[in-house]
Protein backbone atom coordinates (compact mmCIF):
# COMPACT_ATOMS: atom_id res chain seq x y z
CA UNK A 1 0.00 0.00 0.00
CA UNK A 2 1.01 3.55 -0.78
CA UNK A 3 -0.16 6.79 0.78
CA UNK A 4 -0.38 9.66 -1.54
CA UNK A 5 0.96 12.87 -0.47
CA UNK A 6 0.31 16.60 -1.36
CA UNK A 7 2.60 17.96 -2.99
CA UNK A 8 3.94 21.30 -1.15
CA UNK A 9 3.21 24.30 -2.84
CA UNK A 10 6.61 26.21 -2.50
CA UNK A 11 8.32 23.44 -4.21
CA UNK A 12 6.03 23.36 -7.47
CA UNK A 13 5.41 27.68 -7.75
CA UNK A 14 8.16 27.50 -10.26
CA UNK A 15 7.70 25.37 -12.95
CA UNK A 16 3.63 25.17 -12.67
CA UNK A 17 2.63 29.34 -12.12
CA UNK A 18 1.61 29.77 -15.91
CA UNK A 19 0.26 33.00 -15.80
CA UNK A 20 3.22 34.58 -13.97
CA UNK A 21 5.30 33.16 -16.44
CA UNK A 22 6.76 36.73 -17.65
CA UNK A 23 7.36 37.59 -14.30
CA UNK A 24 9.59 34.71 -14.00
CA UNK A 25 10.86 34.86 -17.13
CA UNK A 26 12.39 38.70 -15.88
CA UNK A 27 13.10 36.73 -12.69
CA UNK A 28 15.23 34.42 -14.21
CA UNK A 29 17.06 37.02 -16.27
CA UNK A 30 17.98 39.15 -13.32
CA UNK A 31 19.47 35.58 -11.56
CA UNK A 32 22.20 33.62 -11.99
CA UNK A 33 20.32 30.82 -13.61
CA UNK A 34 20.36 31.82 -17.13
CA UNK A 35 24.08 31.03 -16.81
CA UNK A 36 23.83 27.56 -16.07
CA UNK A 37 25.43 25.37 -18.63
CA UNK A 38 21.99 23.51 -20.03
CA UNK A 39 20.31 27.24 -20.29
CA UNK A 40 23.31 28.00 -22.29
CA UNK A 41 22.61 24.87 -24.55
CA UNK A 42 18.90 25.53 -24.52
CA UNK A 43 19.03 29.17 -25.40
CA UNK A 44 21.33 27.83 -28.50
CA UNK A 45 18.60 25.61 -29.40
CA UNK A 46 16.51 29.10 -30.36
CA UNK A 47 18.44 29.29 -33.42
CA UNK A 48 17.34 26.32 -34.68
CA UNK A 49 13.61 27.50 -34.55
CA UNK A 50 14.59 30.65 -35.84
CA UNK A 51 16.18 28.76 -38.91
CA UNK A 52 13.30 27.47 -39.37
CA UNK A 53 14.41 24.01 -38.41
CA UNK A 54 11.65 23.39 -36.30
CA UNK A 55 12.27 19.98 -34.39
CA UNK A 56 9.67 17.16 -34.50
CA UNK A 57 7.29 17.14 -32.07
CA UNK A 58 8.90 13.90 -30.27
CA UNK A 59 11.52 16.83 -29.23
CA UNK A 60 8.72 18.47 -26.97
CA UNK A 61 7.71 14.72 -26.06
CA UNK A 62 10.85 13.35 -24.48
CA UNK A 63 11.46 16.85 -22.58
CA UNK A 64 7.60 16.58 -21.12
CA UNK A 65 8.99 13.05 -19.82
CA UNK A 66 12.40 14.34 -18.41
CA UNK A 67 10.12 17.62 -17.20
CA UNK A 68 7.45 14.72 -15.08
CA UNK A 69 10.63 13.19 -13.81
CA UNK A 70 11.56 16.15 -12.90
CA UNK A 71 8.87 17.29 -10.71
CA UNK A 72 8.22 14.21 -9.16
CA UNK A 73 11.93 14.23 -7.86
CA UNK A 74 11.20 17.91 -6.26
CA UNK A 75 8.22 16.77 -4.44
CA UNK A 76 10.23 13.01 -3.18
CA UNK A 77 12.89 15.35 -2.44
CA UNK A 78 9.83 17.81 -0.28
CA UNK A 79 8.64 14.60 1.38
CA UNK A 80 12.29 13.39 2.27
CA UNK A 81 13.07 16.90 3.91
CA UNK A 82 9.87 16.88 5.97
CA UNK A 83 10.12 13.27 6.98
CA UNK A 84 12.24 14.11 10.01
CA UNK A 85 14.34 11.45 8.96
CA UNK A 86 17.31 13.27 7.44
CA UNK A 87 19.88 14.83 9.88
CA UNK A 88 22.39 17.60 9.17
CA UNK A 89 24.47 17.29 6.59
CA UNK A 90 22.21 14.89 4.81
CA UNK A 91 19.21 17.15 5.33
CA UNK A 92 21.14 20.14 3.37
CA UNK A 93 22.28 18.01 0.65
CA UNK A 94 18.74 17.29 -0.10
CA UNK A 95 17.61 20.34 -0.49
CA UNK A 96 20.76 21.48 -2.01
CA UNK A 97 19.91 18.57 -4.62
CA UNK A 98 15.92 19.25 -4.71
CA UNK A 99 17.48 22.98 -5.38
CA UNK A 100 18.83 20.94 -8.61
CA UNK A 101 16.15 19.36 -9.92
CA UNK A 102 13.92 22.77 -9.47
CA UNK A 103 16.17 24.48 -12.04
CA UNK A 104 16.01 21.48 -14.29
CA UNK A 105 12.65 21.65 -13.89
CA UNK A 106 12.46 25.23 -14.54
CA UNK A 107 14.97 25.15 -17.68
CA UNK A 108 12.88 22.48 -19.09
CA UNK A 109 9.44 23.95 -19.08
CA UNK A 110 10.69 26.81 -20.75
CA UNK A 111 12.39 25.20 -23.71
CA UNK A 112 8.87 23.24 -24.13
CA UNK A 113 7.14 26.54 -24.21
CA UNK A 114 9.83 27.56 -26.52
CA UNK A 115 9.54 25.00 -29.17
CA UNK A 116 5.83 25.97 -29.19
CA UNK A 117 4.69 22.98 -26.72
CA UNK A 118 2.48 22.57 -23.64
CA UNK A 119 4.72 21.80 -20.69
CA UNK A 120 3.14 19.21 -17.86
CA UNK A 121 2.40 20.86 -14.69
CA UNK A 122 3.30 19.00 -11.53
CA UNK A 123 1.01 16.92 -10.27
CA UNK A 124 -1.49 17.75 -7.08
CA UNK A 125 -0.88 14.68 -5.53
CA UNK A 126 2.11 11.71 -5.76
CA UNK A 127 2.52 8.61 -4.83
CA UNK A 128 5.77 7.82 -3.27
CA UNK A 129 6.04 4.34 -0.97
CA UNK A 130 5.96 6.12 2.37
CA UNK A 131 5.23 2.89 4.14
CA UNK A 132 8.68 1.82 3.44
CA UNK A 133 10.60 5.09 4.54
CA UNK A 134 11.10 4.33 8.42
CA UNK A 135 14.88 5.83 8.72
CA UNK A 136 17.11 7.84 7.20
CA UNK A 137 19.09 5.28 5.09
CA UNK A 138 15.41 4.45 3.51
CA UNK A 139 15.22 7.96 2.36
CA UNK A 140 18.52 7.80 0.87
CA UNK A 141 18.11 4.47 -0.81
CA UNK A 142 14.67 5.65 -2.01
CA UNK A 143 16.61 8.83 -3.54
CA UNK A 144 19.23 7.25 -4.73
CA UNK A 145 17.03 4.73 -6.56
CA UNK A 146 15.04 8.32 -8.28
CA UNK A 147 18.36 9.86 -9.28
CA UNK A 148 19.66 6.18 -11.01
CA UNK A 149 16.64 5.97 -12.77
CA UNK A 150 16.91 10.11 -13.91
CA UNK A 151 20.71 9.32 -15.08
CA UNK A 152 18.84 6.45 -17.30
CA UNK A 153 16.12 8.32 -18.28
CA UNK A 154 18.54 10.83 -19.91
CA UNK A 155 20.74 8.48 -21.49
CA UNK A 156 17.67 7.38 -22.81
CA UNK A 157 16.59 10.69 -23.96
CA UNK A 158 20.17 11.93 -25.36
CA UNK A 159 20.27 9.51 -28.39
CA UNK A 160 16.55 10.45 -29.45
CA UNK A 161 16.87 13.90 -29.65
CA UNK A 162 16.32 15.54 -32.83
CA UNK A 163 18.28 18.50 -32.16
CA UNK A 164 21.35 18.29 -30.78
CA UNK A 165 21.39 21.20 -28.44
CA UNK A 166 19.13 19.42 -26.80
CA UNK A 167 20.68 16.38 -26.15
CA UNK A 168 23.75 17.79 -24.49
CA UNK A 169 21.37 19.71 -22.57
CA UNK A 170 20.00 16.63 -21.61
CA UNK A 171 23.74 15.55 -20.84
CA UNK A 172 24.56 18.31 -18.93
CA UNK A 173 21.37 17.50 -16.65
CA UNK A 174 22.66 13.65 -16.75
CA UNK A 175 26.06 14.94 -15.06
CA UNK A 176 24.33 16.28 -11.93
CA UNK A 177 22.06 13.62 -11.46
CA UNK A 178 25.03 11.23 -11.76
CA UNK A 179 27.10 13.12 -9.31
CA UNK A 180 23.56 13.41 -6.72
CA UNK A 181 23.54 9.57 -7.37
CA UNK A 182 27.38 9.16 -6.25
CA UNK A 183 27.24 10.90 -3.19
CA UNK A 184 23.47 9.88 -2.03
CA UNK A 185 25.59 6.34 -2.37
CA UNK A 186 28.62 7.70 -0.51
CA UNK A 187 26.38 9.20 2.35
CA UNK A 188 24.71 5.41 2.18
CA UNK A 189 28.33 3.78 2.90
CA UNK A 190 27.58 2.01 -0.79
CA UNK A 191 30.39 2.23 -3.21
CA UNK A 192 29.81 5.61 -4.61
CA UNK A 193 30.98 4.86 -8.10
CA UNK A 194 29.79 1.23 -8.71
CA UNK A 195 30.45 0.72 -12.50
CA UNK A 196 32.45 2.41 -15.15
CA UNK A 197 29.24 2.78 -17.46
CA UNK A 198 25.95 3.95 -16.78
CA UNK A 199 22.40 2.11 -18.20
CA UNK B 1 13.50 -38.53 -36.12
CA UNK B 2 15.12 -38.77 -32.63
CA UNK B 3 14.27 -36.90 -29.83
CA UNK B 4 17.81 -35.79 -30.04
CA UNK B 5 16.57 -34.17 -33.57
CA UNK B 6 13.42 -32.91 -32.82
CA UNK B 7 14.89 -31.12 -29.90
CA UNK B 8 17.49 -29.86 -32.36
CA UNK B 9 15.20 -28.17 -35.14
CA UNK B 10 12.74 -27.12 -31.98
CA UNK B 11 15.76 -25.24 -30.21
CA UNK B 12 16.90 -24.18 -34.22
CA UNK B 13 13.46 -22.68 -34.85
CA UNK B 14 13.32 -20.84 -31.45
CA UNK B 15 16.49 -19.50 -32.30
CA UNK B 16 15.65 -18.46 -35.45
CA UNK B 17 12.45 -17.15 -34.96
CA UNK B 18 14.90 -15.05 -31.74
CA UNK B 19 13.45 -16.06 -28.52
CA UNK B 20 15.85 -16.11 -25.51
CA UNK B 21 15.36 -17.14 -22.57
CA UNK B 22 14.70 -14.39 -19.68
CA UNK B 23 16.43 -14.08 -16.30
CA UNK B 24 14.09 -12.41 -13.90
CA UNK B 25 16.75 -11.47 -11.55
CA UNK B 26 19.31 -9.80 -14.49
CA UNK B 27 15.79 -8.39 -15.41
CA UNK B 28 15.41 -6.58 -11.71
CA UNK B 29 18.55 -4.38 -12.39
CA UNK B 30 17.75 -3.79 -15.92
CA UNK B 31 13.95 -2.24 -14.50
CA UNK B 32 16.35 0.29 -12.40
CA UNK B 33 16.38 2.31 -15.85
CA UNK B 34 12.75 2.44 -15.70
CA UNK B 35 12.57 4.04 -11.84
CA UNK B 36 12.35 7.44 -13.26
CA UNK B 37 9.48 7.59 -14.64
CA UNK B 38 7.39 3.90 -13.59
CA UNK B 39 6.79 1.77 -10.58
CA UNK B 40 5.11 -1.64 -10.60
CA UNK B 41 2.29 -0.76 -8.63
CA UNK B 42 1.16 2.73 -9.44
CA UNK B 43 0.46 5.39 -12.20
CA UNK B 44 3.89 7.71 -11.67
CA UNK B 45 4.78 9.46 -15.08
CA UNK B 46 4.31 6.69 -16.81
CA UNK B 47 1.70 3.86 -16.27
CA UNK B 48 1.88 1.07 -13.56
CA UNK B 49 4.02 -2.26 -14.51
CA UNK B 50 1.48 -4.33 -12.39
CA UNK B 51 -0.94 -6.52 -14.79
CA UNK B 52 0.61 -5.66 -17.94
CA UNK B 53 1.08 -8.96 -19.49
CA UNK B 54 -2.30 -9.42 -21.35
CA UNK B 55 -3.50 -6.15 -21.36
CA UNK B 56 -4.46 -3.95 -23.88
CA UNK B 57 -1.76 -1.10 -24.88
CA UNK B 58 -3.03 2.28 -23.42
CA UNK B 59 -5.65 1.22 -20.93
CA UNK B 60 -4.95 2.09 -17.10
CA UNK B 61 -7.63 3.69 -15.90
CA UNK B 62 -6.69 7.07 -14.84
CA UNK B 63 -2.98 6.99 -16.61
CA UNK B 64 -3.16 10.02 -19.22
CA UNK B 65 -1.59 7.78 -22.72
CA UNK B 66 -0.66 9.79 -25.77
CA UNK B 67 -3.11 9.83 -28.22
CA UNK B 68 -0.50 7.05 -30.67
CA UNK B 69 -0.65 4.98 -27.54
CA UNK B 70 -4.48 4.72 -26.85
CA UNK B 71 -4.39 4.22 -30.72
CA UNK B 72 -1.68 1.44 -30.64
CA UNK B 73 -3.87 -1.47 -31.21
CA UNK B 74 -2.35 -4.51 -29.48
CA UNK B 75 -2.38 -6.47 -26.38
CA UNK B 76 1.38 -6.76 -24.14
CA UNK B 77 2.44 -10.09 -24.45
CA UNK B 78 6.72 -10.94 -24.92
CA UNK B 79 6.71 -10.29 -28.65
CA UNK B 80 4.95 -6.64 -28.37
CA UNK B 81 6.97 -5.67 -25.22
CA UNK B 82 10.16 -6.55 -27.53
CA UNK B 83 9.51 -4.67 -29.90
CA UNK B 84 7.78 -1.72 -28.04
CA UNK B 85 11.29 -1.95 -25.86
CA UNK B 86 13.66 -2.09 -28.59
CA UNK B 87 12.93 1.14 -30.41
CA UNK B 88 9.36 2.91 -28.48
CA UNK B 89 9.70 6.13 -30.47
CA UNK B 90 9.47 4.33 -33.66
CA UNK B 91 7.37 1.07 -32.55
CA UNK B 92 4.79 4.10 -31.20
CA UNK B 93 5.12 6.84 -33.27
CA UNK B 94 4.24 10.47 -31.05
CA UNK B 95 4.26 8.23 -27.41
CA UNK B 96 5.06 10.17 -24.78
CA UNK B 97 7.57 8.00 -23.65
CA UNK B 98 11.02 9.63 -24.64
CA UNK B 99 13.44 6.91 -24.34
CA UNK B 100 15.72 5.56 -26.70
CA UNK B 101 15.41 1.70 -25.78
CA UNK B 102 17.31 -1.16 -24.42
CA UNK B 103 18.90 -2.10 -27.41
CA UNK B 104 20.52 -5.67 -26.37
CA UNK B 105 18.21 -8.13 -26.82
CA UNK B 106 18.94 -10.78 -24.02
CA UNK B 107 18.39 -7.03 -21.72
CA UNK B 108 15.26 -7.35 -23.09
CA UNK B 109 14.32 -10.99 -22.52
CA UNK B 110 15.58 -10.64 -18.93
CA UNK B 111 13.80 -6.85 -18.46
CA UNK B 112 10.39 -8.53 -19.72
CA UNK B 113 10.96 -12.05 -17.61
CA UNK B 114 11.22 -9.65 -14.96
CA UNK B 115 8.10 -7.60 -15.27
CA UNK B 116 6.23 -11.01 -15.63
CA UNK B 117 7.45 -12.47 -12.68
CA UNK B 118 6.74 -9.26 -10.06
CA UNK B 119 3.31 -9.21 -12.36
CA UNK B 120 2.83 -12.20 -10.20
CA UNK B 121 4.25 -11.05 -7.04
CA UNK B 122 2.69 -9.61 -3.87
CA UNK B 123 3.30 -6.13 -4.49
CA UNK B 124 0.84 -6.75 -7.62
CA UNK B 125 -1.33 -9.42 -6.21
CA UNK B 126 -2.60 -6.45 -3.62
CA UNK B 127 -3.85 -4.24 -6.64
C1 LIG C 1 11.28 9.27 -19.28
C2 LIG C 1 10.21 8.53 -18.67
C3 LIG C 1 10.11 7.04 -19.00
C4 LIG C 1 11.09 6.09 -18.91
C5 LIG C 1 12.55 6.27 -18.49
C6 LIG C 1 10.46 4.84 -19.25
N1 LIG C 1 9.14 5.04 -19.56
FE1 LIG C 1 7.78 3.63 -20.14
N2 LIG C 1 6.37 5.06 -20.39
C7 LIG C 1 6.54 6.40 -20.13
C8 LIG C 1 5.36 7.12 -20.54
C9 LIG C 1 5.15 8.62 -20.44
C10 LIG C 1 4.47 6.16 -21.06
C11 LIG C 1 3.11 6.41 -21.72
C12 LIG C 1 3.42 6.51 -23.22
C13 LIG C 1 2.29 7.00 -24.10
O1 LIG C 1 1.16 7.22 -23.64
O2 LIG C 1 2.58 7.19 -25.31
C14 LIG C 1 5.14 4.87 -20.95
C15 LIG C 1 4.58 3.67 -21.38
C16 LIG C 1 5.18 2.43 -21.23
C17 LIG C 1 4.58 1.16 -21.59
C18 LIG C 1 3.17 0.97 -22.15
C19 LIG C 1 2.27 0.64 -20.97
C20 LIG C 1 0.79 0.59 -21.20
O3 LIG C 1 0.07 0.64 -20.18
O4 LIG C 1 0.33 0.51 -22.36
C21 LIG C 1 5.49 0.19 -21.29
C22 LIG C 1 5.32 -1.31 -21.48
C23 LIG C 1 6.66 0.84 -20.74
N3 LIG C 1 6.44 2.20 -20.72
C24 LIG C 1 7.79 0.19 -20.30
C25 LIG C 1 8.96 0.84 -19.88
C26 LIG C 1 10.16 0.15 -19.44
C27 LIG C 1 10.30 -1.36 -19.31
C28 LIG C 1 11.08 1.11 -19.16
C29 LIG C 1 12.54 0.94 -18.72
C30 LIG C 1 13.39 0.24 -19.64
C31 LIG C 1 10.47 2.40 -19.41
N4 LIG C 1 9.17 2.19 -19.83
C32 LIG C 1 11.10 3.62 -19.24
C33 LIG C 1 7.66 7.00 -19.60
C34 LIG C 1 8.88 6.38 -19.41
Amino acid sequence: MSSRIQSPDASLSLASDAPNLETRRSFLGKSGLVLSGAAVALLAGRDVLAKGNRPAGSDVNVLNSALGAELEAIAAYQVGAESGLLQKPVLNLAVTFQGHHKEHADVLTKTIIKLGGQPVSAKEKYTFPVETLKTQSDVLRFAAMLEKGAVSAYLGAVPVFENRDLAKAAASILGDEAMHWAILRNALGDAPVPAAFMS
Amino acid sequence: MSAAAVLAVVVGAAAAKGELTGDPKAGEAIYARCFACHALAYNRTGPKHCGLLGRRAGSVAGFEYSAAMKRANWVWNRQTLDRFLADPLKAVPGTTMGYAGVKDRQERADLIAYIEQAGRSEVCRAR
